[in-house]
């Protein structure tokens, strides 16, 4: 019965609608085709692996618990889930923030970001891409919750601003403005790497 | 040329949906007005790109394919666990509750015991009762109030 399931050519409301008839299975399907976008999004909201894993499960383990609940035709499974997947993260860093551990002490001295083109075999080339990977990890790391989540969406997720209005719940120029703001945020905090 | 004021926020917008590919047909134009007509909306411009560029060559790391492979494995047996503890703290609700009511006719029907300690064991067991109720209240008054916890039904 635990065995991994295997992706089936299914839409979400067709899966959603089996989960709700108690087909565990077609819950595993959904697991499946989202545990990446839940792992990562997890990871860039709170910086770290384990807890990213772990809240990631949790966030679908508490959306089987109420999926009796969720109205396929009103939301996309992931655009749901995702509610569920920040309020958890959210609460992750208020109770760390409690523990007086801002993000930014968690996990600075090891970044989870990867540079795509690391294939350079130039020592100093790899060097500079370290740095840069380092600080753009560091900027992002130090940013407000929320303008580090519509960074995340936009810039790592690869939302559109449709997908992201509707997984936030707001409007489409409430995402260009919050973003536009992030990213100042951000590009304030890189001002020296990108010269 | 000076970007007026109350123009400032519209470029904004503009420069967001130009450099995530967003631009509308008629927006397109616009913003390339904008960036023609002033120098500073056009070095703006270039210094978003450039941090575009820097954050479009990152990803994130990818964990060991295991953490894939144990992902819904680890889901299943957190739903399993879950149930078993529902059914297993619905037993012990049961069987707390007979037999503390079964403790208390006892402890009522025999004559040989001090009526104090009769209130002590009654009192005992009736304030457990409530300490039980009150943290339960709690949990669920949290459960609704914290904006952080509630699941959002769509």
């Amino acid at each position: 019965m635990n065995d991994t399931p295997q992706p089936e050519p299914q839409n979400d409301e067709r899966l959603v609608s089996r989960c709700q008839a108690g087909e565990i299975q077609a819950f595993g399907v959904l697991v499946e085709k989202y545990k990446q976008r839940a792992y990562y999004t997890a990871l860039g909201l709170i910086g770290s692996h384990d807890e990213a894993l772990d809240i990631s499960q949790e966030a679908f383990v508490r959306a089987y618990g109420a999926i009796a609940k969720f109205q396929a035709s009103r939301a996309g499974f992931f655009t749901w889930y995702y509610q569920i997947l920040r309020n958890l993260c959210f609460n992750f860093l208020r109770d760390r923030a409690k523990q007086a551990r801002p993000f930014s002490e968690v996990e600075t001295a090891e970044s989870s970001l990867q540079n795509i083109a690391d294939e350079s075999s130039n020592p100093a080339v790899i060097a500079e891409r370290n740095e840069l990977k380092d600080a753009v990890w560091r900027a992002i790391n130090s940013l407000k919750d929320g303008d580090r989540e519509i960074i995340l969406l936009r810039d790592f997720q690869e939302m559109s601003y449709k997908e992201i209005a509707a997984t936030l719940d707001c409007p489409i120029g409430t995402v260009m403005s919050r973003l536009f703001n992030a990213r100042q945020q951000l590009r304030e905090k890189l001002e020296g790497y990108l010269e | 040329m000076m970007l007026p004021a109350t123009e400032k926020e519209k470029f904004q917008l503009l420069l967001m949906a130009a450099i995530d590919g967003e631009l509308s047909a008629e927006e397109k134009p616009q913003f390339e007005q904008y960036i023609r007509q002033y120098s500073e909306c056009y070095a703006e411009w270039q210094k978003y790109v450039k941090l575009k560029e820097v954050t479009q060559t990152m990803q994130f790391t990818r964990p060991a394919s295991e953490v894939w492979d144990h992902y819904w494995v680890s889901i299943y047996n957190r739903l399993e666990r879950g149930i078993g503890w529902i059914v297993f703290s619905i037993g012990c609700v049961i069987l707390l509750t007979y037999g503390g009511f079964k403790a208390v006719e006892a402890i009522v029907a025999d004559s040989k015991l001090e009526l104090i300690v009769k209130v002590g064991v009654i009192a005992v067991i009736g304030g457990l009762m409530l300490l039980i109720v009150s943290v339960i209240r709690e949990k669920l008054y949290t459960a609704r109030t914290d904006k952080y916890q509630k699941e959002v039904q769509r």
